[in-house]
């Protein structure tokens, strides 16, 4: 099985109907996407497919062959909303924030709150109440706005 | 700049949010087997056969025989096993534990349980078995009340409430050198697990020191349960001699570990035509579950705040913690005063709609004032902020007018006032003897505490209170990662006690840290004489007096004050309740980090919010039914209203830079508050959750 995962291509061995989830965590050594209820309900494990947030506990890994797989790791480091889930304490315990992040990159470029929650509806979060995470995503687009054309560049979704 | 009273950086750093943090589930160790434990499928009876219905090669089997000193967790008492020898008290009780490297084949493996059942204690008021009885008398009720002008009765029923912290429960036991085993573990209270090894494994395991990994939230449900866990990882470890991971998943944390306490309120109130309280005469019942766990103090801190916020010269607090043959109930931020203050609020209110009188006139004649003696007799002081929440929550949602304008209508309005004791009850922090340590390192100094941070932000508040008492660079202080082998026993991370109680002892230990550095800075000092630190026991306020036989003193060192508002419309035609905003005016001394402190009145608001509106445990022969995230809902982004939070500061002369307790006090509010707006509709709800389901048939006023 062969994917690109957060820009390189990788080639698996796990059965193809290996949740994408496990293949990410244990094959690949990815533990940055989460599972928390391996049903699709919580979006602890959202990944980008395609461009697209996808509960990555409720896909086989056969069904990602040729996509392109965006993983948090695939942010690297420095991407603002990464900082700003951690400025804004739109992270608390942190278990949610990877999935969260992966689908508020899939927000249009001048997104109102109702965008934002409509976005956000399929990731849930039990510390925050989701305030301080539309902070967090609304700073961000904001920034973006106002930020130099050059600095958009390397970033994955949205 | 000063770091306390500002929003500094986190301690946590970037990795929650690139995915580097490390919770249990992300380790690894070499050779690692899984574990999986196997439950009752009965709720009462007795095992009759176990039969192993899979080959067994390559598995590690583990029963209560192999206990290697006593098959029990040492908790308040020791009555709950981790493994079932004979008897089954509820569903989902572990009876065996197998282990194998590959977790399919794990999971396939077939176990056949046999049982001769019994019938089983499901309802609360029927059960005869009692945990823990309390009995709280202050003044004379009988006679109050046949002198009161009016008497008000009611009953007022919540369910259980699960936690769903979004990192189910985890650990990983590994062996150590020389009989040792070290848990790595989404844990509340390391210090807890380690006392419950220590009876478990006795004398032949000396060496066993456990490991906070990143959690992924708690809320009470990692505080007790996690010793469970931590237990069968260890007995897995222990007879194969390899790194055993158990992580649960969502349905099995959800069917098998604890939840919020149900609970029956009985409220006998007199009051005078003008609205003075003159008799409250309170019963609480609290369905304990199958196992004492922490029932007896959950009822404790419920009976306690059972009388609201409010003076009143005649009271009478009864409760009781029962038995049932369901699983045990047991921690969940708030401890039993969510409860008991729901069932206090719509009382409240309900008084008020007796007299004809707005219900905020007769919060403003009876609200506790500084002078005022509460329940347990305890003189309140001046940090006291019942009316000060209360007119600032009026005011500021125009809550009269909008009363007045929206009667009628789809909108309606409800209010309720609250209060949340900071710390362990009465005598319990002078019991406890929390220890916390500073230790100078070149660069500045560490941290070492057992407090573990779960989200709520312990690594960076207590960092900050240790910078401003030193007088150092924020960046120069580390916080240690709990390890009961490295770190001062600080008590568990409870009890809204970790600001107040544990920071405290640390602002102590910088003081007399900085007096032993005599001028230089720490790095100054380490460079040139080495290794140096400080360690510090709490001392409580020595005016704290209390008498856990009468259950009279002063129940609590301070006390959080709040006052929530919930704007919200209802659809007459579906029961469909759509909360529109909901403000929640809190005064918890001063926040040393505003902005966790603004994540923890959100956060707590929105399982209160949850807890009045969505989240319903069905409970079927004894189990969980709806043991999964979609049917079970707490609330999405799509449920939650607009929260505007109001921090207001009245400093606790003890706590450090005045801070109280505040994570739990957010609890205590939302669900009476909109029971009270959903009242304005006439609907006579006296229960939650308020699912549509209960509203269609829920009388009129």
């Amino acid at each position: 099985m062969q994917f690109n995962l957060n820009g390189n291509d990788v080639e698996v061995q796990s059965h193809p109907m290996s949740r994408l989830l496990d293949v990410l965590r244990e094959e690949l050594a990815l533990t940055g996407t989460k599972e928390g209820c391996g049903e699709g309900e919580c979006g602890a494990c959202t990944v980008l497919i395609d461009g697209e947030p996808v509960c990555s506990c409720l896909i086989p890994v056969s069904q990602v062959q040729g996509a392109e797989v965006v993983t948090i790791e695939g942010l690297g480091g420095n991407h603002p909303l990464q900082q700003l889930f951690m400025n804004e304490v739109g992270a608390q315990c942190g278990i949610c924030t990877p999935g969260m992040i992966m689908a508020a990159l899939t927000l249009p470029d001048d997104p109102t709150l109702d965008d934002v929650k409509t976005a956000l509806a399929g990731n849930l979060c039990r510390c925050t109440g989701y305030s301080a995470i539309y902070r967090a995503v609304l700073k961000e687009r904001a920034q973006r706005h106002y930020a130099p054309a050059e600095d958009a560049e390397g970033r994955h979704g949205g | 700049m000063k770091a306390v009273g500002s929003s500094v950086p986190r301690k946590d750093g970037i990795g929650k949010a690139t995915g580097a943090a490390r919770y249990a589930d992300d380790l690894v160790f070499p050779g690692m087997l899984h574990g999986r434990t196997i439950r009752s499928t009965v709720p009462c009876g007795r095992i009759r056969s176990i039969k192993l219905d899979f080959d067994t090669t390559g598995f590690t089997i583990v029963d209560y025989r192999d206990v290697p000193a006593k098959n029990a967790v040492d908790l308040m008492s020791q009555d709950q096993p981790f493994l079932v020898e004979n008897e089954v008290r509820h569903m989902a009780e572990p009876i065996l534990l197998l282990a194998h490297e590959d977790r399919e084949t794990l999971l396939a493996a077939k176990v056949i349980i046999e049982y001769d059942e019994a019938e089983p204690l499901f309802d609360p008021e029927k059960s005869t078995v009692s945990f823990k009885d309390i009995d709280i008398v202050k003044g004379d009720v009988a006679s109050a009340l046949s002198s009161a002008d009016v008497i008000v009765e009611g009953v007022y029923r919540t369910g259980h409430q699960e936690h769903v912290y979004i990192e189910p429960n985890g650990v990983v036991a590994v062996p150590e050198d020389e009989g040792g085993v070290a848990i790595y573990g989404s844990v509340q209270c390391p210090f807890y697990v380690i006392k419950a090894l220590r009876c478990l494994l006795g004398s032949a395991h000396p060496n066993v020191r456990v490991i906070q990994t990143e959690t992924g939230g708690g809320f009470g449900g990692k505080e007790e349960y996690p010793s469970m866990i931590a237990g069968h990882a260890v007995l897995l470890a222990i007879k194969s001699g390899r790194p055993v991971k158990i992580i649960y998943d969502r349905e099995e944390d959800m069917i098998a570990t604890t939840k919020r306490h149900p609970s029956i309120v009985r409220h006998r109130t007199g009051v005078t035509k003008e609205g003075r309280l003159v008799a409250m005469d309170i019963d609480v019942i609290l369905d304990g579950g199958a196992y004492v766990t922490l029932s007896p103090t959950v009822l404790s801190r419920g009976c306690i705040h059972a009388a609201g916020p409010y003076n009143c010269d005649n009271v009478r607090i009864q409760g009781r913690a029962v038995f049932t043959n369901t699983p045990p109930n047991g921690a969940f931020r708030g401890f039993g005063a969510p409860q008991t203050e729901f069932a206090v609020e719509v009382h409240m209110d309900r008084i008020a709609e007796t007299l004809g009188m707005d219900p905020v006139e007769l919060r403003r004649i009876n609200a506790l004032k500084p002078g005022d003696r509460t329940a347990t007799g305890q003189t309140l002081r001046d940090d006291t902020s019942a009316h000060m929440v209360l007119e600032e929550a009026v005011k500021r949602t125009d809550f009269d007018k909008k009363r007045k304008e929206w009667k009628g209508t789809n909108k309606s309005i409800g209010l309720s006032l609250f209060y949340h004791g900071a710390g362990f009850t009465g005598a319990g922090e002078r019991n406890l003897k929390s220890r916390a340590r500073l230790e100078l390192t070149p660069a500045g100094v560490r941290i070492a505490v057992g407090s573990t941070e779960i989200g709520q932000g312990t690594r960076t508040m207590h960092a900050q209170i240790v910078t401003d008492a030193l007088g150092i660079p924020y960046e120069t202080v580390e916080v240690a990662q709990p390890d009961t082998s490295r770190v001062a026993d600080s008590g568990p991370t409870v009890a809204s006690r970790t600001c107040m109680v544990v920071g405290k002892i640390l602002e102590e230990c910088a003081a007399e840290l900085k007096d032993k550095l005599g001028g230089m800075s720490p790095a100054e000092y380490y460079s040139k004489n080495g290794p140096m630190s400080v360690e510090r026991m709490y001392e409580p306020p020595d005016w704290i007096q209390w008498d856990d036989n009468t259950y009279l003193g002063d129940a609590y060192a301070t006390y959080g004050w709040g006052c929530d508002v919930v704007e919200l419309e209802l659809d007459r035609d579906t029961y469909e309740v759509r909360p529109i905003k909901i403000t929640a005016v809190q005064e918890f001394g001063r926040p040393i980090h505003p902005a966790l402190a603004k994540g923890q009145i959100e956060g707590g608001t929105a399982q209160g919010l949850g807890y009045a509106l969505l989240e319903r445990v069905v409970m079927r022969n004894g189990a969980m039914a709806n043991g999964q995230l979609t049917n079970y809902v707490i609330p999405t982004t799509l449920d939650m209203p607009e929260v505007d939070v109001v921090m207001m500061e009245n400093p606790y002369p003890g706590g450090p830079f005045g801070a109280k307790g505040l994570g739990e006090l957010p609890m205590d509010g939302p669900a009476p508050a909109v029971v009270n707006a959903l009242r304005g509709f006439g609907l006579d709800l006296r229960e939650i959750p308020a699912t549509p389901e209960l509203l269609s048939t829920t009388p009129a006023i």
